[in-house]
């Protein structure tokens, strides 16, 4: 074994495919093919198909409900309506966030899309035929669609609540009123700002929109009424609170019940949350004994399951006159829609929001967020961001622009006295969250430096000269962000979702012959796990990422994880999976210490085997020690190499990044063009430097669309308008632009590998960075605020409003 | 509802079903004839997961009644290559990591096929302007763009070569 023309130790680390390689992704082969396996794709015999009838009101009383005529047309077998749901407890469901949710229409509607009737046939035309024929007499009544309104009306919504009781989470002040959640020190904060030098105020709006994966959710459940096993094939980001919650919500054991997620087309958030089509399939499978798919349309998608945002800010910041921040105080008015079912850990009704002091050493902070029942759509889910932490991003990021005008400081600058020092980490915020690392001051120079940041202004304040002698209509805006992220929830001490800790797990077989499976609680919606995971694994046990195997999404063999979402797979998952693997390699040191004959302490690691300190022509791979961990008795120990991990991080992480974007403006006709985009990402240890540009591209690419015309948008009487593509935009690739990332790369002190997670970074920084872009290129023309999307039309109206059509 | 007696080609091979005459061409293919790689995404024609080529031309099979392909040509993602034999979009999408969760991906490379058929050579700008009508949420086009533009050279280098 040990020849001479052994092949070197880089070479065996190449080998391996392990961290920092740009390892071609294993999916890609059955994706290409066009044989992934999609909920939709999942066909079983005598599957039956469900689908709603919805509500075209958004505030209704249902009258009656006559299924007579449906269940005559051909094909359909069955309308479940919250009667026929009530004798199980399941016409209504609770959801993430501690409230409670109707499953069908229980006496009223709330949102125009709501659920109102299962209709369960052979196929999914006899289906639409049945849903037509259902005959449903509502009465309509007043619509509140504005959060602002809903605190003032004498219109209760939510009948169901007990007036005067406390929510989940405290007092309510008002009917429509679902929670107050601070922190920070209000009368410090008021304090430093009333006596501050200067102050600025603004009412920032990030407006609702929506996650929008090209696959919509979906499901297939089957009962499997002879041995009593429930399996359910889902779009769930997070399968194992699927089956917890199923068994809580049935009665059926939580051992007789599978949930599975195969291959999911995208989530950013949208597929975290437990709607009524999962509860009405897995009720109708029940009843009918045949399994039931229910696979929902666009429109539904858009109208009814999980929107995002919707949080008006109200900001205050002050600052010395040379620009140090001295104060900042919040109130947001948040809009949860009909059902508070935002998805949040638990004690965090507002999410992570309080990380909106952001990247700056702010000395005193306060936050308030009201939470507010409208006529709209239930949800407030993270989409693509760690809970709420978009807004946050979003929110001091225009503060600190509208600090710079009102400084008149460059706002480049600004930024720059202000943020957290290097030697000031981990770092208390003025909010309760203790930064683990960063090096803001290095990403910002590199970025500033990579678009030639002084030019860009000069060429600015030479456009704005041309612009007003007439010689030019376009004007250009440099959209500067520097963010700071907080992802991988979290400590089981503080974070859970329905009193289930967001720990997350990896076991590990290693077979006989030196190859591996490893299982995970999370579930790749695209991100690449079974890549980037194997390449984690690579590097602690020295097997090669070709030779492993990544499942994750079958409750039966994966063990018990709180999934993917808020970028915790990396930080969390990631990290049980390092652990693990470590595990593996001390009991690999044992054997290894036995086959050698040798002291355990005399054996060390190196790349892929134990060698025997000061003699490395002696040593065993670890291909050799999974053989004999199957194939020789070893005094006092046991056969078998195999290991789990749990993971509770004891930290968040903090991943950071520096975004610019320059953007040229058509004042006429409202048109932008993005001249530049500039991204550098610091996710700490990277893993897969071709998956994490990968992931930012698409990142930047959702903040394109939120900030440039993305909406969920209503008028006066609910109705959705734009629950369509032909309404709700994403961009094509005609309007994409390409994008530039760079990296700088600063570990997780506590993380095992240092990583910190990214996939959602781009999303948080893009939409200021673009958002910043329009209101900079107005800025020598008085703008100071103007809401979200910034699509042709509002962008033509801020130039008519500043005077510049002349 | 009569149902209609349908023939049509999918990947060479000579299939026949019976459809009613409202049932769309992404049904009959997913759920009749087990053809899973083209998906729905939207039902309105903007998304684009559901392209497949139908005589010659890409067509959005979840505007395109069962009915309406009576006769026709299709060729689906399933069509363009095999497991041993990957065509070479299915691999430069690969290699240019031009795909994420995959969803679009058979309909993306299914109209890029079509698109290189009709532009050997394209620039970037006709790559974005042909590729318009399929939707990516994942990857942001940049390497789909790339993915593209290197299978064309690679399909003109293998052409040349043969000539």
């Amino acid at each position: 074994m040990n020849d001479m023309a052994a092949p070197t130790r880089e070479e065996r680390t190449a080998k391996l495919k392990g961290l920092g390689c740009s390892r071609k992704r294993v999916e890609d082969v059955r994706f290409t093919q066009g044989k992934g396996n999609y909920v939709d794709d999942v066909k079983l015999p005598g599957m039956l198909h469900g689908d709603f009838v919805r509500s075209p009101y958004a505030h209704a009383r249902v009258k009656s409900i006559n299924t007579e005529a449906a269940m005559a047309v051909p094909g359909v077998l069955a309308v479940l309506t919250a009667k026929d749901l009530e004798p199980l407890s399941l016409h209504w469901m609770p959801t993430l966030a501690g409230d409670k949710q109707m499953v069908l229409a229980d006496g009223k509607v709330l949102f125009q899309g709501q659920e109102v009737a299962f209709v369960v046939a052979e196929n999914r035309y006899a289906a639409a035929d049945g849903i037509a024929a259902v005959e449903v007499e509502y009465e309509e009544l007043p619509v509140l669609t504005d959060p602002f309104e809903a605190l003032q009306s004498d219109v209760v919504l939510r009948e169901d609540l007990e007036a005067g009781a406390d929510g989940a989470h405290g007092p309510r002040k008002h009917h429509n009123h679902i929670f107050l959640w601070e922190e920070g020190d209000e009368a410090a904060t008021n304090q430093a700002i009333d006596s501050a030098e200067v102050v600025a105020e603004e009412m920032v709006y990030y407006h609702r929109t929506h996650p929008c994966p090209l696959e919509t959710c979906g499901t297939v459940a089957s009962m499997d009424k002879v041995n009593g096993k429930l399996t359910v094939w889902g779009t769930f980001q997070a399968p194992h609170v699927v089956r917890t919650v199923a068994s809580l919500l049935s009665g059926i054991e939580e051992h007789n019940i599978r949930v599975i997620s195969p291959d999911i087309g995208g989530g950013f958030g949208n597929k975290v949350g437990v709607y009524p089509g999962y509860v009405c399939a897995i009720v109708a499978s029940i009843v009918t004994g045949k399994p039931v798919k229910w696979i929902e349309n666009r429109m539904d998608n858009l109208m009814a399951t999980a929107f995002a945002r919707d949080y008006w800010m109200k900001g205050r910041i002050s600052a010395t006159k040379d620009g140090k921040i001295t104060g900042l105080h919040c109130h947001v008015t948040a809009d949860h829609g009909a059902f508070d079912a935002c998805a949040d850990p638990t004690k965090f009704p507002a999410g992570f929001f309080h990380i909106c002091t952001g990247s700056y050493d702010i000395p005193v902070a306060y936050v308030g967020v009201d939470g507010v029942y409208t006529n709209k759509a239930p949800g407030g889910v993270a989409y693509r961001c760690s809970f709420r932490v978009t807004e946050a991003a979003y929110f001091i990021e225009r503060m600190i622009e509208v600090l710079a005008i009102e400084l008149g400081m460059d706002a480049a600058e600004l930024r720059r006295i202000n943020f957290i020092r290097k030697d000031q980490f981990p770092y208390q915020s003025a909010l309760g969250w203790e930064y683990d690392s960063g090096d803001y001051h290095t990403a910002w120079d590199k970025a500033l430096k990579a678009v030639g940041y002084d030019d860009l202004r000069k060429e600015q304040a030479e456009r704005v000269e041309a612009f007003k002698r007439g010689e030019t209509r376009k004007l250009l805006g440099i959209g500067l962000t520097h963010f700071t992220e907080i992802v991988g929830a979290g400590p089981v001490k503080n974070c859970d979702i329905l009193g289930m800790g967001m720990f997350d797990s990896c076991e590990i077989r290693i077979h006989p012959t030196g190859s591996a499976i490893a299982r995970l609680g999370t579930i790749s919606q695209g991100q690449g796990h079974a890549t980037t995971f194997a390449q984690i694994l690579a590097s602690e046990i020295g097997i090669p990422a070709d030779s492993i195997t990544i499942e994750e999404g079958d409750t039966d063999t994966a063990p018990y994880g709180l999934g993917t979402y808020g970028s915790r797979s990396t930080p969390v998952a990631g990290a049980a999976t390092a652990m693990a693997g470590r595990k593996i390699r001390a009991k690999a040191q044992m054997i290894a210490a036995y086959l050698l004959e040798v002291h355990d302490d005399d054996v060390e690691w190196d790349v892929d085997r134990f060698v025997v300190k000061g003699a490395p022509e002696r040593f065993k791979t670890m291909a050799e020690i999974a053989y004999a961990a199957y194939n020789q008795a070893i005094p006092g120990v046991e056969p078998g190499l195999e290991a789990v991990s749990y993971y509770d991080p004891p930290n968040m992480t903090y991943p950071f990044g520096a975004y610019i974007c320059v953007m040229e403006i058509d004042v006429d006709t409202g048109q932008h063009e993005i001249r530049q985009f500039y991204a550098l990402d610091d996710c700490g240890t990277r893993i897969n430097p071709m998956v994490i540009e990968g992931q930012v591209h698409g990142g930047l690419t959702e903040a394109l669309a939120i900030a440039m015309g993305q909406e969920i948008a209503y008028d006066e009487i609910g109705n959705v308008k734009t629950g369509t593509f032909m309404d709700f935009f994403l961009p094509t690739a005609w309007e994409t632009p390409n994008y530039t990332t760079d990296y700088t790369e600063t570990p997780s002190p506590h993380h095992p590998i240092g990583a910190k997670g990214v996939g959602e970074s781009p999303n948080v920084g893009g939409v200021p960075a673009f958002s910043n872009a329009v209101h900079d290129a107005f800025r020598a023309f008085g703008l100071r605020q103007s809401h979200m999307p910034h699509d042709q039309w509002r962008i033509w109206k801020t130039a008519q409003q500043l005077g510049l059509h002349g | 509802m009569t149902k209609m007696h349908i023939k049509l080609n999918v990947n060479g091979e000579p299939k026949e079903v019976l459809a009613e005459p409202r049932e769309l061409l992404i049904h009959t293919l997913r759920e009749q004839l087990n053809i899973t790689g083209p998906h729905i995404g939207c039902e309105t024609t903007h998304c684009g997961a559901c392209t497949v080529e139908m005589n010659g031309k890409s067509v959005k099979s979840c505007t395109v009644f069962a009915a309406q392909a009576d006769g026709a040509e299709i060729t689906t993602i399933e069509g363009l290559g095999t497991p041993d034999a990957l065509h070479v979009l299915q691999q430069a999408f690969r290699e240019h990591h031009g795909l994420q969760c995959g969803f679009c991906t058979p309909g993306m490379i299914t109209r890029a096929h079509r698109l290189l058929q009709e532009n050997s050579n394209p620039t970037e700008e006709e790559v974005r302007f042909g590729m318009s009508g399929n939707l990516c949420r994942c990857t942001g086009y940049q390497n789909i763009v790339k993915s593209i533009l290197a299978a064309a050279a690679e399909m003109n280098a293998i052409k040349e070569a043969a000539e």
